[in-house]
């Protein structure tokens, strides 16, 4: 099982360690070091690394190396599931997750990271239950304490714990009762040089915020769900009535939540809402280029396409660019190559463009590689995939909650082939 | 205020601060200094001088300042044993609290004091603890019997915790389930043979009643567990796949890989033909492409699983090509694995697709990234004849880039193209020798060099090219150097009169220039070969080589079955047995997958099924030996393995099997030459007469079984021949008669066969097939009867035999029926063969294991014989079993009796263990036969019999 973790930042110093069965050495991240010192970007590090004596799993998350220490045969993906969870935690306790972040709370990261594993095996892992042991810090909270001197660790056995439903807490009150859903779906596409796809999904994801006293038991329907094929649930969602009746039925936890993920990958299902013409050529002479790229809604089903944002990344010789944009501004970084045109609302009338010459390091050749396109886009109300809730009903509380569901639509790893 | 605030330092010294503070009278400053001393904990600063003071801290109510003194006693206990003492009595107090969160972190923090002086008082708290009343304290304390049997793995066996961890298994609370299976997971991980998760159908109904109800991680641990278990027949295995199946749509990616695991396994067992196979087989795919979508960490892990889900079963991701096609941002590591995949996947039907990515990617930036688009390129050509055309143009367009690393890479793979579809591409050479200075790669030199020999004669300046690389002979990497060596051969049996200053200069440079023996015997091999005979060097030269097959890189048969069973876990990485890897693993049981059983065949005892499976993988595809192997190497001599034939289950059995046919050709060709040289004698060790002593080598890869080499000679026996006999006499067979035996020679078996034309006609066509056996016996190849056979004539002929065809129960078990076929017509007979050549020669058990396994299997499988009238010692006799793969592991002498004990594994897996007294001065041996398929026990018996008397 899991017998340590160590938290590294980019540059490779070592700011947290925790062991759950004996103390390792941390001369132990020395082979992840070198590992990272080989890879090129820091998402290249490979995430499972033999050393003589140990399997070091780790994961790349919020500019943070998680590195865990594994010494028996341990199913990995249960690491790497975990690392995440570990970095989530602290996202949901501190607001964000970062070195600074850490530092500043190191004994409570210490504390939590104690409650979620014990041995390597995990223990509590449902925020719920976390923050009922150890509550997120508030200012009021730390004034209070100072003052009663009463602590942040709660001393009774967090309800949840050993039920059915663990990830719910009992005694819930609220004086407004309110349950709402986002349907967010991103767009994976691969579009080639004539714009034809090559391949693209639909990721979707039903995020929840449910704020509902006692214990209310939830069903949610959806007017089309034929649409999904592949699915997985938070653990509250009861499969068998999906199975039968095509609807979700649980007890819901409290708080934010991941009710549902799904995929939708039948092409003929997975409308591209917009279109990019583009030419980016280089000189035979190698001396420099000419950029020249249009966006245009495609289908949309009548809404605006908003946040558009097209990146490219740059081939290394290319020193600067001289662009005009008929709407949005661009910003080119010779550092990292990047050039990006922010665009924003797409105007179907008068469609944006960008043009204009690339200019290459003195002497050197023409470039190899195309470039590729990164498109960033967001459809307000709407479910590309055409995904549209039904109801939703609750039972086994009196009151009448407030209820309100939420679309739309991103683009998730969206590219163009040059 | 956040916790940086702790790190401040004063001019006093920190831990002079620090020690005051814990002293202090004040509960609130105590605390905050507890958790300054925490802080620097955390970061790596050793405080463990503060020990005393933290520990007198302890005694307190509050319990965020117990649980943070716990933290700091959990890191610093190991190296102040004495002090930890210390802290015992608040432990057992605590053990006793009303509230069930003080009990149960005491027992917790308890069981992480890695100190033997605490686990002692440990006991009885723990005893208590794991029958409390609150299941929150029992889940808990099931984890604490795992940490204590990490550290005194004695005294929990002696206290009886591991029995009562397995009666938490029937435990009413789904988490304490889940956390006493993983315990006992734990702890069965170092003790492989303990059984201690003794699954039977009424645990298994537990724990599946577990698995609805407990967390994602307890789902893990019980998903693994119940990967172990083997169902009795196809209805219990459909029924358990139907409870697993809800799990593939859960969000935590472990849970979705561990339950595709349990199906994989467990579906082995279904028959095709129900319907629910195809329906489990549907329901596989989406949770797969799911796992792609996750984090890239999680795709990595997912890609390596899937790729071996790929190859065991192909129709489950045929249709979904496109998700692995890949993105410009995913990290280096996803990339390769998705384009493996996408490889594996390629189809006539989606070619075009596949073919226009891989050349997107080969414009990429990532070096590594753009050779292994390449190479698929190649690897598409040679899989999908349609598209091979596509390739070869794609691989010239390639080379016209000029881009050095993809030239060399596209060279290489033109090479095997050309292996694929001779006398198809050729044309394209001229632009291939244009890039031949470029080439600074040892694998493309090496396969320009091939290239250049084996189309010399349509090369008219090949003698010159060659000779340019002769120059620089002794800095060319051993590959080179070979193929060179090679090249210059050809081309000299191909224009012999402008190239003899060539050969002589390059087979003297191999010969008396170097130091690499394989360069060397190779070069004493071609050098008498043209001595001796230059017509019959010709032949075997220039010989019509065998196809290359269309899969590469595809894992061994027998290791996949053992990876399926293994998927989500490190091995499934690795891609290599548990053994292989982890560290400690001592004698890890191998993993295989059950049979598939209909349920009318339940009488048979389950090791038989389970062999059975073993033996019987659809449609096993063939295998390119991997380049640096040095059988490999030897046996480049373009004469390599017959990749079309079926191989026996293991890699090196089957280069073995390749070289077969060629034994006797060499054999005659080089007389006894060959027993001169080490390295060759155990490459060409098949040839029957020369080196009887080299056959016991153990199949475990080439390298050792030319290592063992000095180890064999020294023993007296090779395996043990029974002596031919007729079994088809001429009188019913039309004039031809059959008689032979069979061997089992350097890991093959072998059946050989003696064929007389007894008729006055001409036979020609002869063909061989085999029914269904006990043991999957099937011809590795066809058999080759070369010339037709006249009246009169005979022939002698050994046909290698695989192991992997279909089972059928025979009765004999060793009984063999036969079927014969020649121009004339059809013949059938029925042989037995000696079990004795299904000893593999891996067969060596541990002790340990051996005594584990001998107590394991029931008393009434147990069959005792005698051997009468053998005149050997114990030695003499142990020597001479061992001949035939039958391994003695220890040897008792108890009263003048000798005591052997002895191991024997058969092909299929089945083990059989054997104890053998032998009296000195009594010719009558008394055997015992231990085996968990007793049904062999009579035939072992009778090849003890035959092996010591022969």
């Amino acid at each position: 099982m899991i017998h340590s973790l160590f938290l590294i930042n980019p540059s490779g110093d070592i700011f947290l360690e925790k062991h759950w069965k004996s103390v390792v050495s941390r001369s132990v991240c020395d082979y992840f070091l070198e590992a990272k010192e080989k890879a090129l970007e820091p998402e290249d590090v490979p995430p499972v690394i033999h050393t003589p004596h140990h399997y070091l799993i780790s994961i790349y998350r919020d500019k943070l190396f998680f590195l865990s220490i594994i010494q028996t045969e341990v199913p990995p993906l249960f690491v790497i599931e975990f690392l995440h969870r570990i970095a989530e935690m602290i996202q949901d306790y501190f607001g964000e997750c970062s070195e600074t972040v850490v530092k500043d709370n190191m004994v409570m990261v210490y504390e939590l990271l104690e409650e979620m594993l014990d041995n390597g095996f995990p223990l509590a892992t449902e925020s719920n239950i976390l923050k009922e042991m150890i509550r997120p810090p508030t200012i009021l909270r730390s004034v209070v304490n100072t003052l009663t001197g009463t602590s942040n660790v709660g001393d009774t056995l967090p309800t949840g714990q050993l039920s059915t439903i663990p990830w719910r807490r009992a005694g819930v009150k609220y004086t407004n009762n309110e349950a709402y859903f986002d349907v967010v779906e991103e767009i994976d596409a691969i579009l080639d040089q004539s714009g034809t796809t090559v391949f693209a999904e639909i990721q979707g994801v039903v995020e929840a915020c449910v704020k509902l006293s006692g214990m209310p038991d939830l069903t949610l329907s959806f007017m089309n769900p034929r649409l999904l094929d592949d699915v997985s649930f938070h653990p509250c969602v009861r499969y068998k009535r999906w199975e039968s009746e095509r609807v979700l039925s649980f007890i819901p936890p409290d708080g934010n939540f991941t009710l549902m993920t799904y995929h939708v990958n039948a092409q003929n299902l997975v409308a591209i809402p917009v279109y990019v013409k583009q030419s980016i050529s280089f000189f035979e002479s190698g001396s420099g280029g000419r950029l020249d790229v249009t966006v245009g809604p495609k289908q949309t089903m009548g809404k605006t396409v908003e946040g558009v944002m097209v990146t490219v990344h740059m081939p290394k010789t290319i020193l600067s660019v001289n662009l005009t944009a008929t709407q949005g501004s661009y910003i080119y970084d010779n550092g990292t190559k990047l050039l990006v045109w922010d665009i924003g609302k797409l105007n179907p009338q008068k469609l944006p463009n960008l043009r204009g010459s690339l200019s290459l390091q003195a002497g050197a050749p023409k470039p190899e590689e195309n470039p590729s396109l990164n498109i960033d886009l967001k459809i307000q109300q709407l479910a590309i995939s055409g995904l549209k809730v039904n109801r939703l009903d609750m039972f086994g509380e009196k009151y009448k909650p407030f209820k309100g569901v939420k679309y739309i639509t991103k683009a998730g790893k969206f590219q163009v082939r040059t | 205020m956040t916790d940086s605030k702790y790190f401040t330092t004063t001019k006093k010294g920190e831990i002079f601060e620090l020690k005051a503070e814990l002293n202090s009278d004040k509960k609130e400053k105590k605390k905050e200094a507890v958790k300054k001393v925490i802080a620097s904990m955390t970061v790596g600063k050793d405080v463990s001088a503060l020990f005393p003071d933290v520990v007198n801290c302890m005694q307190t109510d509050n319990l965020e300042l117990k649980k943070l003194v716990y933290l700091y006693l959990m890191n610093y206990a190991k190296s102040q044993p004495d002090m930890a003492i210390m802290a015992v009595n608040t432990f057992v107090k605590d053990c006793e609290d009303p509230n069930p969160l003080i009990r149960a972190l005491a027992v917790r923090t308890m069981g992480c004091i890695r100190v033997d002086k605490i686990t002692e008082y440990l006991c009885e708290p723990l005893r208590k603890c794991l029958k409390d009343e609150d299941p929150y304290v029992r889940k808990t304390a099931a984890v604490c019997v795992a940490k204590l049997h990490d550290i005194n793995a004695q005294l929990v066996e002696d206290q009886g915790f591991l029995d009562t961890l397995k009666d938490l298994i029937s435990d009413s609370n789904p988490m304490v389930v889940a956390n006493a299976v993983a315990a006992l997971s734990e702890i069965a991980e170092s003790h492989p043979n303990s059984n201690l998760l003794d699954l039977n159908p009424q645990s298994i109904n537990k724990l599946l009643t577990a698995l609805n109800e407990c967390t994602e991680w307890g789902q893990i641990f019980i998903l693994d567990c119940l990967a172990n278990y083997t169902p009795r027949d196809d209805r219990e295995s459909q029924s358990i796949c139907e409870r697993v199946t809800p799990r593939l749509s859960h969000a935590n990616s472990a849970v979705v890989l561990s339950a595709v695991k349990v199906l994989m396994k467990f579906m082995e067992m279904l028959p095709k033909d129900l319907d629910y196979y195809g329906t489990l087989l549907k329901k596989l795919a989406p949770p797969l492409v799911t796992l792609l979508s996750a984090e890239p960490e999680l795709q990595y892990v997912a890609l390596r699983n899937i790729n071996l889900i790929v190859q065991k079963r192909p129709e489950i991701l045929k249709h979904e090509m496109k998700v692995f096609f890949v993105k410009y941002n995913d990290p280096i590591y996803v990339k390769l694995e998705k384009l493996d995949i996408m490889i594996r996947l390629a189809s006539q039907a989606n070619i075009a697709q596949v073919l226009a990515e891989l050349k997107e990617y080969a414009t990429e930036v990532d070096v590594d990234f753009v050779r292994k688009a390449v190479r698929a390129i190649g690897r598409c050509a040679i899989k999908v004849e349609q598209s091979a055309e596509r390739c070869v143009s794609t691989l010239l367009d390639l080379i016209q880039t000029k881009v050095n690393y993809v030239v060399q890479e596209a060279i290489v793979v033109i090479k095997d193209i050309f292996r694929k579809y001779p006398n198809k591409y050729e044309s394209v050479i001229a632009t291939l020798c244009e890039n031949l200075d470029s080439l600074d790669e040892p694998e493309a030199r090496a396969a320009m060099i091939w290239i250049v020999g084996e189309y010399a004669e349509r090369i008219d300046n090949a003698d010159e090219l060659l000779e340019s690389f002769l120059e620089g002979f002794h800095d060319e990497s051993t590959q080179v150097q070979l193929q060179l060596l090679t090249a210059i051969v050809k081309l000299f049996l191909k224009k012999p009169t402008e190239t003899q200053e060539l050969v002589q200069q390059v087979l003297s440079l191999a010969t008396q220039d170097s130091d690499n023996p394989d360069l060397r015997d190779r070069g004493y091999i071609y050098w008498r070969l043209l001595s001796t005979d230059p017509v019959a060097a010709k032949e075997v030269v220039l010989a019509e080589k065998p196809l290359i097959s269309e899969e590469t890189d595809l894992i061994e048969p027998t290791l996949l079955e053992e990876l399926i069973c293994h998927i989500g876990t490190l091995a499934s990485v690795y891609h290599k047995p548990p053994s292989a890897f982890v560290e400690g693993s001592r004698g890890v049981m191998h993993k295989r997958l059950p049979a598939r059983t209909g349920s009318g065949e339940g009488t048979e005892s389950p090791d038989v099924v389970n062999a059975a499976a073993g033996s019987a993988p659809e449609a096993a595809p063939s295998i390119i030996p991997s380049q640096g192997d040095l059988l490999g190497d030897l046996l480049n001599l373009d004469l390599a393995p017959s990749t079309n034939t079926v191989p026996p289950p293991t890699t090196s059995g089957m280069q073995m099997g390749g070289m077969d046919f060629l034994g006797g050709g060499l054999d005659s060709l080089l007389g006894g030459d060959i027993v001169g040289s080490p390295a060759m004698g155990a490459g060409f060790g098949v040839a029957p007469a020369v080196m009887p002593a080299s056959l016991n080598a153990p199949v475990g890869g080439g390298l050792g079984d030319l290592f063992d080499l000095g180890g064999g000679v020294g023993m007296p026996m090779g395996a043990y021949i029974p002596p031919k006999t007729v079994w088809l006499p001429a009188m019913k067979a039309k004039g031809l008669e059959i008689s032979g035996t069979f061997a089992r020679r350097a890991g093959v078996i072998q059946m050989e066969l003696v064929l007389t034309n007894k008729a006055m006609s001409v036979m020609t066509d002869f063909a061989i097939q085999f029914n269904r056996n006990s043991f999957g016996l099937a011809p590795a190849g066809p058999l080759q009867v070369l010339t037709p056979l006249g009246p009169n004539q005979t022939i002698e002929v050994s046909l290698p035999l695989s192991t992997v065809g279909p089972v059928m129960k025979m009765d004999p078990l060793n009984n063999l029926q036969v079927a014969v076929k020649n121009n004339i017509d059809v013949f059938y007979f029925s042989c037995q063969y000696p079990i004795s050549m299904l000893f593999v020669e891996d067969g060596k058990m541990e002790r340990q294991v051996f005594l584990a396994t001998w107590k394991d299997i029931p008393n009434d499988n147990e069959s005792q014989f005698q051997i009468k009238d053998c005149h050997l010692n114990s030695d003499a006799a142990s020597n001479k079993l061992q001949g035939s793969n039958i391994f003695t592991i220890a040897k008792r002498t108890v009263e003048g009796q000798d005591m052997l004990y002895m191991s024997i594994k058969l092909s299929n897996g089945i083990w059989v263990l054997a104890e053998l007294k032998v009296q000195a001065g009594n010719p009558n041996y008394t055997i015992s036969l231990k085996c968990r398929a007793p049904e062999v026990s009579q035939c072992v018996f009778q090849c003890y019999e035959a092996v010591l008397k022969n």
